[in-house]
């Protein structure tokens, strides 16, 4: 059991009890409305622990919409507005005991184009940690940064330039950057939006290479336009379409043998 | 003829040469000759070649015929008149001579005086007479010569393009020359001055009294110039007003653009800015009728001793003027930081205080600063609401609740009211004048420096 005050944090203490539970986020019926217009109907889906799920469909399907609904990022939108409940590890993250500054530190969220601070490549790092207090400045806080640039695979690359500025990398290291800056606040769940849709092809196969070594301690969740990459990288998949979850399950059945008529035109490329 | 008829002419002239060159052009086309511009360009053509030269010859005439006429006049006057005379004086004979050309006699005036009065009265008929005939001249030689350019393959849309070009060119240039000649009086002005009162007493000397004897015969004071008091009174002040100024103008700034939904923006935002414009004197009134009387009677509450000029009276509402100034400033510079930054901190699990202070402002720092600078170099140049509000007297105090009296105030001061521009104390009001305006002229530079390089990173 955690040390936490009861009801201080709740996704930790159910994670605490939950253990390596099978099925991490179980959404069900979610729709979300922009104002009067509903850009998702009823999803339902559960996101296995410890894999690599896929978002795949059409520009404007409403994947990233979801995406944004499991770290409640779509609160920061006035108009918008969520139905039905997502649970992490059994607790609904749209329940009011949920403060969604913690849910974020929990689920981390990768976005479609590089967005370093502007500050040090240290301080990129140290932000997270430091917010949540998770670490004192000095040596603690030195190994977190080097560990999350490690798993990064940034390490190398960068240690010698720890104070320069993250802005002056290349694109492909911002956007590892990026993800080491979300992996150390120490998350369960990383969300990836559209992460390599503004790298070269030398840089999207490093970051697909870190995303399949980091299916070993976390849940991802990625959305991407690339049918190949959804294939490289992930171990199940999710159609949308027009904001409806037209289908959902493992990758390579999804991609060979597709249930719906219209997973199999969006794969073979008849639309989208 | 006077030179408005003679404008008119010439436009009218301009605007037959602008019918003729596009029916000349019409026709050419008609009969199936390739083009090379459409007729209105050759129309265009012909006006401004037409219209340009005589309308410049106008105003170089007028700008030149007085001088020139009274030139003639002086030197025609017979010697025992003139002997002896000079500067001023012989202003005077010019003046005497044109209310006599202009049938005001006072008196019996010399006969060389009344002379001169006919000859000048002929000499105007001429020289206007002479300037209509060179403006049509010229209108009519630029008609000429745009005609026989007039061609089919000619270039008409280029040439326009051109004589635009020169038009834009002399229009910046104008700008320029404006600003060196508001710069070049107060140099020379100024130099006056330092040739009465050492550069170095005045720029470091710590006592400020400009009352000076007006007349040879009167007892008064030798006059102090030391500017130290006066500029310290400015920094004071300018002081006072960042301090209330710069948190109010920025956090209602963070507040606009983080925190506020879409219905408190749009009501908010335009009445902070009725607060930009609102004249300086309204100010001016609100810091002596309300806030000097509520902060005399707070500090008489307090038992504190308080100036009925106080410069925290002054100060404050010269923030409150420059509130809009900061917030609209630091409103862009926040506005223009990537949605990405913000949506990036969230995701990491920021409040929005952090995101805010950790990385938006950081971010924003180079707009924001460029606007404080800005807002610093007004409330140096500030003068209406100090006139009013701060006091007469410089005294080097850091004391809010005392008066002090600023750089702008002085130089109203000292040029109100009879003055004579061979006196030290009038001169002064230019030496002041000339530092404060190199003062803020460095501030702008810097400012305008610092936003620069803040547009380059974002667009």
């Amino acid at each position: 059991m955690t040390k936490s005050v009861e009801g201080a944090d709740v996704l930790a203490d159910q994670a605490a009890r939950a253990g390596t539970h099978d099925v991490k986020v179980a959404a069900s019926k979610v729709s979300v409305f922009y104002g009067e217009k509903q850009a998702l109907f009823d999803v339902t889906i559960d996101i296995p622990a410890r894999q690599v799920m896929a978002f795949i469909g059409p520009s404007g399907c409403g994947k990233s919409t979801f995406l944004r609904c499991i770290n409640r990022m779509n609160d920061t939108i006035d108009i918008c507005r969520v139905t039905g409940s997502i649970e992490i590890d059994g607790a609904n993250v749209y329940d009011a005991k949920i403060d969604p500054v913690l849910l974020r530190a929990r689920v981390g969220m990768v976005f479609q184009k590089p967005n370093p601070f502007p500050k040090s490549i240290y301080d990129n790092i140290a932000y997270g940690p430091r917010i949540h207090g998770k670490a004192k400045a000095g040596s603690e806080m030195d190994t977190i940064v080097e560990a999350s640039l490690r798993r990064a695979g940034l390490w190398n690359e960068v240690k010698d330039r720890l104070k320069e500025p993250g802005t002056g990398l290349s694109g492909g290291q911002q956007q590892r950057l990026c993800i080491a800056r979300a992996i150390a606040v120490n998350p369960d769940i990383i969300l990836m939006d559209e992460p390599c849709s503004a790298l070269d092809p030398i840089a999207t196969a490093k970051v697909e290479e870190l995303i399949d070594e980091l299916r070993e301690r976390y849940t991802i969740v990625i959305v991407t336009h690339s049918m190949q990459q959804a294939a490289r990288v992930s171990q199940r998949a999710a159609f949308f379409h027009l904001g409806h979850l037209v289908e959902e399950g493992a990758t390579e059945h999804m991609f060979t043998n597709p249930s719906d008529r219209r997973t199999q035109d969006y794969i073979t490329g008849r639309f989208g | 003829m006077s030179a408005t008829t003679l404008l008119a002419i010439v436009l009218t002239l301009s605007l037959i040469g602008y019918l003729w060159g596009r029916a000349n052009a019409a026709a050419l086309k008609k009969s199936g000759i390739g083009m090379h511009s459409i007729p209105a360009y050759h129309g265009y053509f012909v006006a401004l070649s037409c219209g340009i030269p005589a309308f410049l010859l106008v105003l170089v005439w007028i700008a030149a015929e007085s001088t020139v006429i009274d030139r003639l006049i002086l030197a025609g006057l017979p010697s025992y008149v003139t002997d002896g005379i000079e500067g001023s004086r012989m202003s005077l004979i010019l003046s005497e001579i044109k209310s006599v050309a202009g049938g005001r006699i006072f008196g019996t005036p010399d006969q060389a005086i009344l002379d001169a009065a006919a000859r000048y009265n002929v000499l105007r008929g001429t020289a206007s007479l002479a300037m209509v005939v060179c403006a049509l001249a010229a209108a009519i030689a630029g008609m000429a010569f745009a005609g026989s350019r007039l061609s089919a393959e000619f270039r008409a849309r280029n040439s326009v393009d051109g004589i635009i070009r020169w038009g834009l060119i002399v229009c910046s240039i104008l700008a320029i020359l404006t600003t060196l000649g508001i710069i070049l009086s107060l140099v020379i002005e100024s130099l006056a001055f330092f040739s009465r009162v050492p550069v170095l007493s005045f720029l470091f000397g710590m006592e400020w009294s400009p009352q000076t004897a007006m007349r040879a015969d009167q007892v008064a004071a030798e006059g102090a110039f030391g500017a130290v008091p006066v500029f310290w009174g400015t920094i004071f002040i300018s002081a006072i007003a960042m301090f209330v100024a710069l948190p109010v103008g920025l956090f209602s700034a963070i507040y606009l653009v983080e925190y506020a939904n879409g219905t408190v923006r749009s009501l908010v935002k335009p009445l902070l800015e009725i607060l930009a414009g609102i004249p300086t004197i309204v100010y001016g009134f609100f810091a002596i009728l309300t806030v000097a009387p509520f902060i005399r009677e707070w500090g008489v509450a307090m038992g504190l001793s308080v100036a009925s000029n106080s410069a925290l009276a002054a100060g404050g509402v010269m923030g409150i003027m420059l509130i809009p100034f900061i917030s609209s400033f630091s409103d862009d510079a926040i506005s223009a930081v990537p949605q990405s930054l913000r949506d990036g901190a969230y995701a990491l699990g920021a409040t929005k205080a952090e995101t805010v202070r950790q990385v938006l402002l950081p971010a924003a720092l180079p707009g924001i600063v460029g606007g404080v600078l800005l807002a610093v170099s007004r409330a140096i140049g500030e003068t209406m609401i100090v006139v009013m509000a701060a006091g007469l007297t410089a005294t080097l105090t850091a004391n809010p609740l005392e008066g002090v009296t600023t750089v702008t105030v002085q130089i109203v001061t000292l040029l109100i009211g009879d003055t004579e521009f061979d006196s030290p104390k009038t001169l002064a009001a230019f030496g002041l004048g000339l530092v404060l305006f190199l003062s803020t002229l460095a501030l702008n530079v810097v400012a305008l420096q610092v936003v620069k390089r803040y547009r380059e990173r974002y667009e």
